[in-house]
């Protein structure tokens, strides 16, 4: 509960206060009145959609961005429990020796964070040309589980397959990850494209997305982090919450904002616009709210 | 008589053209058109695809060189398109606009711009 406490303080004093997103989606906007409780909180940082490897226009410095955020990141006052990222480590490229050189000097950079509990995922960059042989090299399996402080987090794959589909045999294991949970356990999934219908009409969809958000449903504390969009975006599908992050590359146009899906252009006047990584503070019990807290690449 | 002589071939020709013209509009009425769409990366061509709300249409898919995909949301439809093979998609458009489609299998550095719309008047 200290540590809560003085988390959100320290966040008042660095002047981040204007920063902090509480949603007033259902079930966001208890932060506050849970001050008293007894609990233990955490926080852990989401990254997404670095694409090392990227050339062009619409990040010049696309060779320096993601170690920034790797010095970012170490440069928290406190440290994240565990640091996720949220697919498209790399950008694709057809040549097999070329996609693994990518991912190794991904991996070499990251290696830097402080903190080294750091989970990954695929996206359709790094994983759906080889179906995420060359990605599972190096970081493993590309669905898996894992518990943190009550909270189940489940990490889904909807990029190895180029479709974009989560396929009949993940679905089962979601399914079996489910099963043994109380209804209302503290469940975080991510994801690389959003499990919901977002913008189909730019491929910001998962195929067969709607079977998971169904087996997820029953659940009466869901919450789903992605990434694939370069935006913030917040949604909900019934009571379950989707937060897209920002990228570490180039921004996105809002969906259907525009006729087609272009990065948004590199601004000399404001460097690292529309780039970002966010810390998500999970305050826990009796079930667990999330606070989103986005933060944003500076110069220098 | 000359006058009347080529008064009668004058209605003749109109009679004959006349049926011309009802012959063609019920031939474009039964023929259904077919549009050939190739797709290579990242590209359809064509990228703009010019259909007559209400008149049915089947598209006709082939790719140059990877799997692809065709999928035009709005109006629920999609298709792969595999290497060596023909893919067809037939509907009949009942709403005007401009309508985007991509292709929906990822296939390269450049399959986010491989995208066209079709216009329905």
């Amino acid at each position: 509960m200290d540590h809560a406490i003085k988390r959100r303080s320290f966040l008042k004093l660095a002047g981040l206060g204007g920063a902090i997103y509480v949603s007033g989606l259902s079930g966001w906007a208890s932060a506050a009145a849970t001050a008293g409780s007894a609990y233990q909180d955490f926080f852990f940082v989401q990254l997404s959609d670095t694409h090392w490897g990227f050339e062009g226009a619409p990040n010049p410095d696309a060779h320096g961005t993601l170690q920034k955020a790797v010095k970012a990141v170490n440069s928290l006052e406190q440290q994240p429990d565990f640091i996720v990222f949220t697919g498209d480590l790399t950008h694709t490229t057809d040549d097999p020796q070329e996609r693994r050189k990518r991912l190794r000097e991904f991996k070499e950079i990251v290696a830097d964070l402080k903190v080294k509990d750091v989970r990954f995922m695929p996206g359709e960059h790094d994983a759906s040309l080889d179906n995420g042989a060359a990605y599972q090299e190096f970081f493993g399996k590309t669905h898996y589980s894992f518990e943190h402080k009550g909270v189940h987090f489940i990490v889904l794959d909807n990029v190895s397959d180029p479709a974009g589909s989560i396929g009949e045999a993940q679905l089962a294991w979601l399914a079996a990850e489910l099963q043994p949970l109380p209804a209302d356990a503290n469940i975080v999934v991510f994801t690389h494209r959003p499990l919901f219908d977002l913008y189909p009409q730019w491929d910001w969809a998962t195929r067969d997305g709607a079977k998971a958000v169904e087996l997820l449903m029953p659940h009466a504390n869901v919450t789903v982090f992605y990434g694939h969009i370069h935006q913030e975006h917040h949604h909900m599908t019934g009571h379950i919450a989707h937060h897209a992050a920002k990228s570490l590359i180039f921004p996105l146009p809002a969906p259907g904002s525009q006729p087609k899906r272009t990065p948004l252009a590199w601004d000399d006047a404001y460097p690292y616009r529309g780039l970002g990584y966010r810390e998500i503070e999970a305050e826990a019990a009796p079930k667990t709210d999330f606070k989103i807290v986005e933060l944003p690449l500076q110069k220098g | 008589m000359a006058i009347n002589n080529k008064r009668r071939l004058l209605l003749a020709g109109a009679g004959a053209g006349g049926l011309a013209i009802t012959a063609a509009a019920v031939i474009a009425q039964t023929q259904e058109r077919v549009i050939k769409v190739v797709a290579k990366k990242f590209d359809f061509t064509p990228g703009e695809i010019r259909l007559k709300k209400n008149q049915p249409v089947t598209l006709e898919f082939t790719t140059l060189d990877v799997v692809m995909g065709f999928a035009l949301p709005e109006f629920g439809l999609r298709a792969d398109i595999l290497p060596g093979t023909t893919a067809r998609i037939r509907f009949t458009p009942d709403k005007v606009g401009q309508f985007p489609f991509h292709c929906d299998i990822f296939c390269g550095s450049g399959h986010e711009s491989m995208t066209g719309t079709v216009i329905v008047s």
